[in-house]
């Protein structure tokens, strides 16, 4: 007998019988949610990062104080990168008797790289937004672009001349948005950008001015770091190396957010396409067990059954692994079409990889979890001929299943990039299956107990699901699976995408203010309120230099890594406060009473305190202002950087610190109409330091927005992958019940009475499965949220009970659907079938 | 005998035919059968495998429709009537014992016995399906689920739920197709003590000559037809 052509054959034929539709869904589902999210995530992030560069106007800056050595500008070119660069300093612009200090930039074609340079040709007042156009080039020899800020304080107008230096410049437009301006320390000083060819002739630099060179970099994202590779080493002093993920910690933890929170929705996709799998290779082998009896009656090895059931399911695999691949491509041309216009860049082709990895994924999920079934088929005795109850054993089940789950695991920790990531989401996973199962166990039995004492539909429906245990027990903790996906996508996801929109609300501070002294704080609370705006909270700050832990003097070499170097030698900002602020979290110790008022005691951040090696118990002595100050940590905190709220690493009780000089600190929101008042606050108070971080907090704003939209469309499949479990949960006991169905009809049933014992069935699975479904997106939400967004998590706290409800309803339903063409098939054609 | 026409008739066909279509093919398993069963008779069924014999019980049941033609049952046209109805009156007149049993595996002995009583919605079914169970031997193993009997025991639980709601008529397709003769011989004894206890008319598909002779009058058909 050729094995091969009576496989394909019966493949055929369970094909047309539609044996393999469920199988096959799920996998192309889960093949090609994976290649689409394979796709999707490596273009978000890609594009988000790109986003981010944005604010740089390149993907990697080389600073430097004197003008850089041409090698490096001549290796990036040579590595295909594109390059510019940008010379600044401050210089005095004059118009006849007016002048000002200026920020002047000198820049080279192709600035910016990345992002866009918007400027108008609207001078003077404008009502609302002042109409603009990307520059698209930097300005001609001999133009002048100034900002707003100029513009207001020389009363520039479109054509006017000013000079810098030695020359005259003719200025011809506004800039209206400049990539890489937004951030830092800006002294208000208004800004001017010309073409550096004019520089020379200005004879502004000399030996001794204070320029900033940089050398602005782009490109492909691998061809980029190989060039950081190679600069690095080369560096000299005075030099040094940004990027996107050195120079915006806001951006980068967003970006870390989105990619941990796709990655995370990928993986549960894989879960759920994997269950789905497992049910639809389950039914499947319990439909072929008749045929396997025979076979063996015949004379088939276990050998030659298994060989035919692997080659038939191998040949299943390629091709619905081969269609999920092809519907993951096009649904990745889909997204990016809508994805470019989101991101307004150019995606990065997508790479062969994804198809790959899909490809694999399915291959994986077939074998990890069709195999154990299989095995079973193979030991079919060959007396269920006789009588046809006798099943198989299900010794091979579980270790079988444990193939699978480790199979499942390896993609985990491959797809995740992170071992501890995929073995503790994947240990999660099948710690709850266990819990759910042995919870569900239970619970059916005691049901099935209460089965006398109930009459009617219930008791029929108690009845299947007691006879049914373990595969009950799987279809509710399958469709617990399923309906978790749902409830995630829906409560779960809002909640989160709540939380994490308004943890940067849109009064968020977007100001700071540095280097307020002591008898400031009065005339400063007065401007505030005479400009209409709220008192902002005013935190005092103390500058001191770590010199000993528990007495013994810092050797600052003894740290191997540079961050924590740089961070010991630079001062520390030490503050006091009574309560904690919101935005903290201890995670070692505990904060102070009032009773600790006085104490030598202090809350270190837990990130720097890992860096410079100390813990709880450890004294560290700080040098400030020339006196010396000891305090023992009591505690350590975790902070939400990205607040924008003022925080500090080391905080005291109070009656600590206010013997030392001190300076104070604060950040609040500025309403745009209110931006004039930077401009007062400046002049009021010429001391102070304002910086702005609005373009940052805007930037970080959009960034949440697409990320947003990024997960919702990612969760599709997932809820996709969901429908395919409750689908193939409702299916795996459609055989049973179109025979039961049969001879319920019969015996005289009628369709009513038939229709509601499997809606008590269906409900009271369904009320367990949403139970299952309550805590596994709560405890998904508690992950994603912690884990991924570093957010604190509040569960909400209906969704037990909604989860109940949904599950009864919706599985009702389902299942009523599900089976209502049972319904309509006459008795004796399927009593004729077996 | 089949056309006595003193008796009133329990089932009665009309010019009932039933077609296949298999694949392009039309099949005719079923052509043109008139035939009338009266109260308190016993029918046999006879003719080779393949011969319709299970499809015109089935038809007689209500189980498929027929592709033309009628069946009367308890003086209804019941292809008149709708899925629910029809599955209403064959609880009401009917008992069938298929030659696998077919009982419900989530239900115990018991449950399963009682399930057409209470599909009725009748007040005492535990009652009297203990009672059925008690006379086909069957007392002990009330709680027991069908795996764990014989399928003797099978049969008789069966036959038990057959007769728990005194049907008019008693459709058997085979009853002892997979039972050994001597239990096969006990299950045929079973079914005519109650077919006269209760006055219920049989109609059985057997190939068993000696059941066969043991029935009042005797169908046989071929390729479709009645031959005699
Ligand atoms: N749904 C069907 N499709 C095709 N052929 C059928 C169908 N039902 C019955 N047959 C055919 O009709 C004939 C009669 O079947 P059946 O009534 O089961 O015969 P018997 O019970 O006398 O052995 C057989 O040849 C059978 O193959
Ligand atoms: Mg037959």
């Amino acid at each position: 007998m050729n094995l091969v052509r009576l496989s394909l054959r019966m493949l055929r034929r369970d094909w047309r019988a539609g044996e393999l539709r469920v199988l096959g869904f799920a996998l192309v589902i889960a093949v090609g949610g994976m290649t689409t999210v394979g796709f999707f995530a490596d273009r978000v992030q890609a594009a988000l990062s790109r986003q981010g560069n944005q604010l740089l106007g390149a993907d990697l800056i080389i600073h430097s104080d004197h003008p850089l050595a041409p090698g490096f500008r001549e290796e990036a070119l040579r590595r295909g990168l594109a390059v510019s660069t940008a010379a600044r300093f401050p210089s005095m612009a004059v118009k006849d008797e007016n002048s000002q200090l200026t920020e002047i930039k000198a820049v080279t074609e192709g600035y910016p790289l990345r992002g866009d340079l918007r400027v108008s040709g609207e001078f003077g007042q404008v009502q609302g937004l002042r109409p603009d156009r990307v520059a698209g080039a930097i300005p001609p020899s001999g133009s002048a672009w100034v900002d707003e800020k100029l513009m207001a304080q020389m009363a520039l107008r479109q054509g006017d001349s000013i000079e810098l230096g030695a020359t005259r410049f003719t200025v011809d437009a506004l800039i209206t948005e400049e990539p890489d301006h937004s951030i830092g320390f800006i002294n208000l000083r208004p800004r001017v950008l010309i073409n550096a060819a004019d520089l020379p002739a200005t004879g502004l630099i000399q030996q001794g001015s204070r320029v900033g060179y940089r050398l602005l970099v782009a490109g492909e994202d691998g061809a980029v770091e190989n060039f950081r590779a190679w600069a690095q080493p080369r560096l000299a002093l005075g030099e040094r190396i940004e990027g996107i993920r050195d120079a915006r910690p806001e951006i980068k933890s967003a970006l870390e957010r989105a990619e941990k929170f796709l990655s995370l929705a990928a993986l549960a996709s894989v879960v759920l396409a994997a269950a789905a799998a497992a049910l639809a290779v389950r039914r499947f082998t319990q439909r072929h067990l008749d045929g396997c009896a025979v076979m063996r009656c015949l004379g088939a090895s276990q050998a030659a059954i298994l060989g035919l059931y692997l080659l038939h399911f191998s040949v299943l695999g390629l091709v619905a692994s081969g269609t999920g691949c092809l519907l993951g491509f096009f649904s990745q041309e889909v997204l990016a079409l809508w994805l470019a216009e989101m991101v307004e860049t150019e995606l990065p082709a997508p790479g062969i990889w994804p198809g790959v990895h899909g490809l694999l994924t399915g291959m994986v999920l077939l074998i990890g979890f069709a195999l154990p079934p299989l095995i079973n088929l193979r030991s079919v005795p060959a007396l269920r001929v006789l009588r046809r109850d006798i099943g198989t054993s299900n010794s091979h089940s579980l270790a079988g299943y444990a193939l699978g789950l480790a199979a499942l695991t390896l993609l985990f920790v491959w797809k995740a990039d992170d071992v501890r990531l995929g073995i503790s989401v994947m240990g999660g996973f099948v710690a709850a299956v266990g819990v759910f199962g042995m919870l569900g166990l239970l619970l059916i039995r005691g049901l099935a107990r209460m089965r006398s004492q109930t009459g009617g539909a219930l008791r029929y429906g108690l009845a299947s699901i007691r006879r049914r245990a373990a595969a009950s027990v799987v279809q509710a903790v399958a469709l617990g699976l399923g309906l978790m996906a749902l409830l995630a996508l829906t409560l779960i996801r809002d909640d989160l995408l709540q939380n994490w929109r308004s943890s940067l609300p849109p009064d968020a501070p977007d100001h700071f203010l540095v280097n307020i002294q002591q008898d400031q704080l009065e005339p400063l609370a007065a401007f505030f309120d005479q400009h209409g705006l709220e008192r902002p909270p005013i935190f005092p700050m103390v500058r001191g230099r770590l010199t000993a832990i528990n007495g013994n003097p810092i050797v600052t070499e003894d740290y191997a890594d540079i961050q924590a170097r740089r961070q010991i030698e630079r001062e520390f900002n030490l503050s006091w406060a009574q309560e904690m602020q919101d935005d903290n979290q201890i995670v070692e110790g505990h904060w102070w009473n009032g009773s600790d008022a006085g104490r030598a005691v202090m809350s270190m951040e837990e990130g720097i305190a890992r860096r410079v090696g100390v813990g709880l118990g450890d004294t560290l002595t700080y040098d400030i202002a020339g006196s010396s100050l000891s305090a023992t940590i009591t505690s350590l905190r975790k902070v939400n950087w990205d607040t924008f709220r003022v925080n500090f690493f080391v905080l005291t009780p109070p009656g600590v610190l206010e013997a030392y000089p001190a300076t104070y600190i604060t950040s609040f929101y500025m309403p745009p109409a209110h931006m004039d008042v930077a401009n007062k606050l400046a002049k009021a108070f010429p001391n102070l330091l304002v910086i702005d971080v609005a373009t940052i907090i805007a930037q970080v704003h959009k960034m949440i927005g697409q990320v947003t939209r990024a997960i919702e469309f990612v969760f599709l499949f997932t809820l996709m992958a969901g429908l395919a479990v409750l689908y193939a949960a409702i299916a795996s006991t459609q055989d049973e019940r179109i025979h039961e169905a049969a001879i319920f009809r019969t015996l005289g049933a009628r369709r009513g009475q038939l229709a509601r014992a499997w809606a008590a069935e269906f409900a009271v699975l369904g009320g367990l499965a949403g139970l299952f479904a309550a805590a596994g997106a709560s405890a998904l939400g508690y992950v994603i949220s912690e884990y991924a967004l570093n957010l604190p998590y509040t569960p909400n706290p209906w969704i037990g009970l909604i989860g109940v409800f949904a599950g009864m309803a919706g599985v009702m339903l389902a299942g009523l659907m599900g089976t209502r063409s049972v319904l309509s098939t006459p008795p004796l054609v399927v009593l004729r079938r077996l | 005998m089949v056309d006595d026409p003193t008796g009133k008739p329990v089932v009665q066909t009309f010019a009932l035919t039933k077609c296949v279509s298999t694949g392009d093919d039309q099949l005719t398993i079923l052509e043109d059968i008139n035939l009338k069963v009266n109260s308190g008779d016993s029918v046999a069924v006879v003719g080779a495998s393949g011969s319709g014999k299970s499809t015109l019980l089935g038809l007689l049941a209500g189980l498929d429709v027929p592709t033309t033609g009628k069946v009367q049952l308890g003086g209804e046209d019941i292809f008149l009537l709708d899925e629910d109805a029809r599955a209403a009156l064959r609880g009401r007149i009917l008992g069938f014992v298929f030659q696998s049993f077919q009982l419900l595996p989530a239900l115990t002995a018991l449950e399963n016995v009682m399930l057409p009583l209470e599909l009725m919605g009748a007040q005492d079914a535990q009652t009297a399906a203990r009672e059925l169970l008690q006379r086909v031997g069957l007392g002990m193993r009330l709680t027991h689920y069908p795996r764990q009997l014989s399928g003797g025991e099978q049969q008789r639980i069966a036959i038990a739920r057959a007769f728990v709601t005194q049907p008019q008529l008693l459709l058997a397709d085979e009853p002892t197709g997979n039972l050994d003769s001597a239990t096969g011989a006990q299950i045929i004894e079973l079914m005519f003590e109650l077919n006269r206890e209760l006055g219920t008319t049989l109609i059985l598909v057997t190939h068993d000559e000696a059941l066969s002779a043991r029935c009042a009058s005797r169908i046989r058909l071929a390729a479709g037809r009645v031959v005699d």
